[in-house]
């Protein structure tokens, strides 16, 4: 019975195009698939989230669409090269990489033939087709997504904005990156996930290789609609010296699963995960982040912040390994979550698991309610009750929009977030 | 009492200390002072038998080589460092970790561990003499104290454990006139004809209080010049160039 | 050098014998080895017990049959032969125990090599003690002074006898036998531990406490201890123990059961010393032990407890947080060394309004060891104005050992204020350097450094206890300069 559903889920994702892919991460995958079952919640990982809603959904084929006008998805006063996915197929019309330099930025399905050897060397090294149920579904069936080189010692000049659109009925697609980042280059990489209409079934993974002295900032803006579900796999590796920010900002969508993993393969590294997540009616979201320690002298930075409206859940696990080698590792991780309602949960795990005795690990973990007494304050000073409550939501959300450094991009998350708590 | 010849320390292969020379004797204060970087607190750690270097050389308190000694031996042969950065020990009071402190040094030799009564009449008797809060002395060692609550727990420490060399590394900085007073005053009641100072300090004032009777500038990991409190003067109105500028001209 | 190095250290600890390593040549009658309806049987009748004290443990040992051994991530062990095992070993007196002078010499001088001469307790210390030597207790001293006040302490078999009624009603409501594996086994198989109970608005006047042994080898300990403070009454109980060394693994899963009803206080205290293994990692005992309690209204039960032994350990003394105004408390410190495996922590279920718990954890790690700290904080949809603060911290001695922190923290309710820290660290070497400048070594320097290290959490013990748990961290640390 469970293999029937496996399969008849399995054959939403035969992929149309004639994407030839011979790679051995295509054959892990495959083999994987055999024996993978969808997770439940017996399992660890997927403790609290349950993906019957995506994995009893039935899907169609989406054909790619005409939409002209996407500069409400661009971020405003924001000059950016521009990759637009609609459907899953890339939109040569609507993107803007003409002038990047520097950089080798195009289609997955392209680069697998243009660059042979980059990817035999790259593709599916970090993926976790091998256990993970959906890593391994868009290893084999990804159609499509962005394959980015940054040259050594690239400093690009505009970050790079990957918009992915959808606006058919029960679409389902598996965007596949793989982003190499060469020694000492920097770039800014912005991904967001809308829809135009209906819903859709988005699940992406993305592998990223940090080189040594290389500077990533990453952003990740997820604002699909309450119908939409995603599971989201990001696998970095760190060289030496190196710098990777991610900063993921969960909107909006219906079921929203974040799986980061960061191998941190050199000394001198740094690595901040930042994340913001504001729930509400029925919507799930769980971030599950590994940052894995492997090399000393490194250090890692997490904060995670939410506020749960209606009956939302949000779901954080955040595991630090250090390993035995990993001495002098400063690894800081917090979780702070808002229930703004009694129908609204929050499970929270931050984990340490330390084998190596000179280091600095911390975490923290902290649920509550907005400080009524801090809401009575504002209101003798003339605040309304309501303007009050924005204020402290939007001070609560602020740790994180702090450490946006596009001021542009701040600016709209700023103005979406009082919209939302108006 | 200490005599240091031919002291040289090294860290991962930098030479810090060079060919240091040093004479104190009973009863005097010895000041220390020179430019940042000259290895004034790695001589004071080097005194006091911290692990992290490779030294060559003589260092005799009381005619005994303690280059040998591990820094607990040295503490009970009579050395006393006040620390610059005196490190916290949660959740361990300030009277247990002296009542393990005196009563170890008892043993090393070869006395019985001190009876409660006399030990609580030394620790209220010390308290004064140092102008200590009596509530500092039931918390924990140094957690939460400020920067002058520290120095000044060093200087009470230093006159429960009743050291033959007592070396102060800045003790006075981070210090406001106040605090400096104080533990000026502290250092100056625990002088004695039987036992000797040495204050490294960077700057003039605190010598205002303690007074030196011998002023040394330590510069490149070497004693460069000696003199009296008069130097000590003649530094804070010219600097250290002229001392330094003919060294380099060599 | 003349420095007191670490090879120095590591050899100090090889000689370093486990003070309590010794046997008893009593001879004990034993029920042929093994486990099924038949020994369970042999159990239950030897112990004289009513039908239907039989027939929960049969529905127990059915149910046991059906479930599966747990498994933990970082818990690795060889796995438990359960026929392999004596499931009843009574010592056999010399002659009928009705008052402590009578009791067999050989177990006095038991007595005495464990410390606890009883003739003394009973004159200075004012402490009731309870002797459980394998699976049997002998007779209870202060009963009467207790009787006086309506204050049952004595052994669970004597409850079963004497107190029917009251063991009947709260035995397996706390803890059933389904609850897990080895809650079903010991449903089954247990032989004896401790019943208390503390009558309506009483305080009773002395700390109430037990003392463990498991002498033959082979022989699995499984008490049954429950605690019933009625309403209004307060009882501090201490839980001590000590095994002798042995190079077969022995087992124990133990039940404890709290009941604190309307505005009762029970404090619920453990120094656990079991026999840790060698420096190999050979031998040990198994400790795995499910406690838990239960408020209700306006009560308040702590658990605190300093476990330096077990070759593994897997203990999570919970509190259900039932009644409004309830609180909880978890103190605990868990040190590891050499081989030992420990998987512990609390959970923490707020189900009443207005309820607060407290969870502090300091662990401590040294040699090879594995010390995990595995929490549950849950704030059920109806806890409203729940409070949470939990502190876990990690304390590491080289890096061949390993600290782990596992919190679960589940909030379903908006208002709840719910705190969760944890931090790891190591002694730091200029702390170790600032003692040794005062004179202090370093070996005494790091004893000063645990010790305060987990003051908070022995602050929170009886006196007697705080001593021996003092010493107990010293020892268990030999060796392990980090």
């Amino acid at each position: 019975m469970l293999e029937d559903k496996k399969q008849t889920f399995l054959a939403n994702f035969v992929a149309k195009t004639a994407d030839k892919d011979s790679s051995l991460a295509k054959q892990e995958a495959l083999k994987a698939l055999e024996n993978l079952e969808f997770p439940t919640t017996r399992e660890e990982y997927w403790k609290y989230t349950r993906v019957g809603k995506i994995t009893n959904a039935n899907y169609s084929q989406s054909p790619s669409f005409n939409v002209s006008d996407i500069s409400r998805y661009l971020v405003e006063g924001l000059e950016a090269y521009i990759v637009v996915f609609v459907n899953g197929f890339f939109s040569e019309e609507l993107s803007d990489i003409s002038k990047a330099k520097g950089i080798t930025i195009c289609p997955i399905a392209k680069a697998r033939k243009e660059y042979v050897d980059q990817f035999e060397q790259y593709f599916g090294g970090l993926s976790k087709h091998e256990s993970q149920f959906f890593s391994a579904v868009n290893t084999v069936y990804n159609t499509n997504g962005v394959y980015l080189n940054i040259q050594k010692n690239s400093l690009v000049d505009k970050p790079i904005h990957m918009i992915n659109l959808t606006d058919a009925e029960n679409a389902a697609y598996n965007p596949r990156n793989l982003f190499v980042v060469e020694e000492n280059a920097e770039v800014t990489i912005i991904n967001s996930y809308e829809t135009v209409s209906g819903s859709s079934f988005t699940n992406s993974t993305t592998e990223i290789y940090v080189k040594e002295g290389a500077n990533v900032d990453s952003y990740i803006l997820q604002n699909q609609s309450e119908t939409s579900n995603q599971v989201n796999e990001i696998d970095v590796v760190q060289k030496a010296n190196s710098t990777y920010t991610a900063n993921t900002v969960t909107l909006n969508g219906g079921l929203v699963r974040n799986n980061y993993n960061i191998e941190v393969k050199g000394q001198g590294c740094e690595t901040n995960l930042y994340g913001l997540y504001l729930t509400s009616g029925n919507q799930h979201i769980d971030n599950h982040t590994i940052v894995d320690h492997i090399e000393p002298n490194c250090e890692s930075n997490e904060v995670y912040i939410g506020v749960m409206d209606d009956a939302s859940t949000a779901v954080f696990n955040g595991k630090v390994f250090v390993r035995s080698e990993a001495q002098k590792t400063n690894a800081y991780q917090q979780n702070k979550n808002m229930l703004l309602t009694d129908n609204a949960s929050a499970y929270s795990k931050p984990e340490l698991e330390i084998y190596a005795d000179d280091v600095k690990c911390s975490h923290g973990s902290t649920t509550g309610q907005v400080d009524e007494e801090a809401i009575f304050y504002l209101q003798t000073r003339g605040v309304s009750e309501v303007s009050a409550r924005k204020m402290m939501i939007r001070a609560f959300a602020n740790e994180i929009l702090d450490n946006i450094k596009i001021d542009a991009l701040r600016d709209i998350l700023e103005s979406k977030i009082d919209e939302r708590f108006s | 009492m200490l005599s240091i010849k031919n002291l040289s320390a090294s860290v991962d292969g930098t030479e810090i200390l060079k060919g240091l020379n040093l004479e104190v004797n009973a009863g005097e204060v010895h000041a220390i002072m020179g430019p940042n970087g000259s290895g004034k607190s790695t001589l004071a750690s080097v005194v006091a038998g911290k692990d992290d270097y490779e030294v060559l050389g003589e260092i005799t308190l009381n005619g005994k080589d303690i280059l040998e000694l591990a820094p607990e031996e040295r503490a009970a042969e009579g050395v006393f460092l006040a620390f610059q950065y005196p490190v916290e020990i949660p959740g361990v009071s300030n009277v247990n970790f002296l009542k393990t402190a005196v009563n170890d040094i008892r043993a090393y030799k070869g006395l019985p561990p001190m009876v409660a009564k006399d030990f609580l009449k030394m620790l209220k008797e010390k308290q004064a003499l140092v102008e200590l809060d009596k509530k500092l002395s039931s918390r924990s060692v140094n957690e939460g104290f400020s920067g002058g609550e520290k120095k000044r727990n060093e200087i009470f420490q230093m006159a429960m454990l009743n050291p033959k060399l007592a070396i102060l590394d800045e003790t006075d900085s981070g210090l406001d006139i106040d605090a400096l007073r104080i533990v000026a005053n502290g250092v100056n009641k625990l002088k004695s004809l039987d036992n000797a100072t040495i204050v490294i300090t960077h700057y003039q004032r605190l010598l205002d209080y303690i007074i030196p009777d011998f002023v040394h500038v330590l510069y490149d990991g070497k004693i460069i010049k000696s003199g009296t409190k008069e130097l000590a003067l003649e530094l804070e109105e010219k600097g250290y160039d002229w001392l330094i500028k003919p060294e380099m001209a060599q | 050098m003349g420095k007191y190095t670490e090879e120095q250290l590591e050899k100090e600890l090889e000689t370093q014998e486990y003070k309590y390593g010794f046997v008893t040549d009593i001879e004990t009658e034993k029920a042929p080895i093994g486990l099924s309806e038949d020994i369970i049987r042999l159990i239950s009748s030897k112990k004289n017990e009513p039908n239907w004290l039989l027939e929960y443990r049969l529905k127990a040992y059915n149910a046991w049959l059906t479930m599966k051994e747990p498994e933990w991530a970082h818990v690795n062990y060889p796995k438990v032969n359960f026929q392999d095992i004596y499931y009843y070993a009574a010592p056999k007196p010399k002659k009928q125990l009705s008052s402590l002078d009578e009791v067999d010499s050989e177990l006095l001088e038991m007595y005495d090599k464990l410390g606890i001469s009883i003739d003394e307790q009973k004159k200075l210390s004012n402490v009731a003690v309870d002797i459980v030597m394998d699976s049997v207790s002998v007779k209870t001293t202060f009963q009467d002074t207790l009787a006086k006040l309506g204050i049952i302490f004595g052994s669970f078999s004597d409850a079963v006898q004497n107190h029917p009624e009251l063991v009947k009603k709260y035995m397996g409501t706390i803890v059933p036998y389904t609850d897990n594996y080895y809650a079903a086994l010991n449903a089954a198989v247990f032989t004896d531990g401790s019943f208390c109970y503390i009558p309506k608005g009483v305080k009773c006047p002395m700390e109430l406490s037990t003392y463990f042994r498991i002498n033959e080898a082979q022989t699995g300990q499984f008490e049954r201890t429950l605690v019933v403070a009625d309403q209004g009454s307060y009882v501090s109980y201490l839980e001590g123990c000590t095994a002798p060394m042995r190079d077969e693994n022995q087992l124990h899963a133990a039940v404890v059961e709290l009941i604190a009803l309307d505005d009762a206080e029970i404090k619920y205290s453990t120094v656990q010393n079991w026999y840790p293994g060698d420096k190999e990692g050979k031998g040990g005992i198994y400790n795995f032990v499910t406690k838990r309690g239960l408020c209700e209204k306006n009560a308040k039960i702590s658990w605190t407890q300093v476990e330096t032994g077990s070759a593994v350990t897997w203990k999570y003394p919970s509190c259900i947080l039932k009644g409004d105004n309830s609180v909880g408390e978890f103190y605990s410190v868990a040190v590891t060394n050499n081989f030992q495996q420990a998987d512990t922590g609390t959970k923490m279920l707020h189900l009443g309004k207005n309820t607060k718990s407290t969870i502090i954890s300091k662990g401590v790690s040294a040699g090879g060891s594995q010390n995990s700290y595995r929490g549950l904080v849950k704030i059920n949809k109806n806890a409203t104005n729940a409070r949470n603060f939990s502190q876990c911290d990690s304390l590491l001695m080289g890096n061949k050992c390993g600290a782990h922190t596992f919190p679960y923290i589940e909030v379903d309710n908006k208002s709840a204020k719910v705190e969760h820290e944890a931090t790891t660290s190591k002694i730091g070497e200029d702390q170790i350097f600032y003692c040794n400048q005062r004179g202090i070594d370093t070996e005494s320097a790091i004893k000063l450094i645990v010790n305060g290290y987990a003051k908070d959490v022995l602050n929170k013990l009886p006196m007697e206890f705080a001593v021996e748990a003092q010493k107990l961290l010293a020892i268990s640390l030999e060796g392990s300069v980090g």
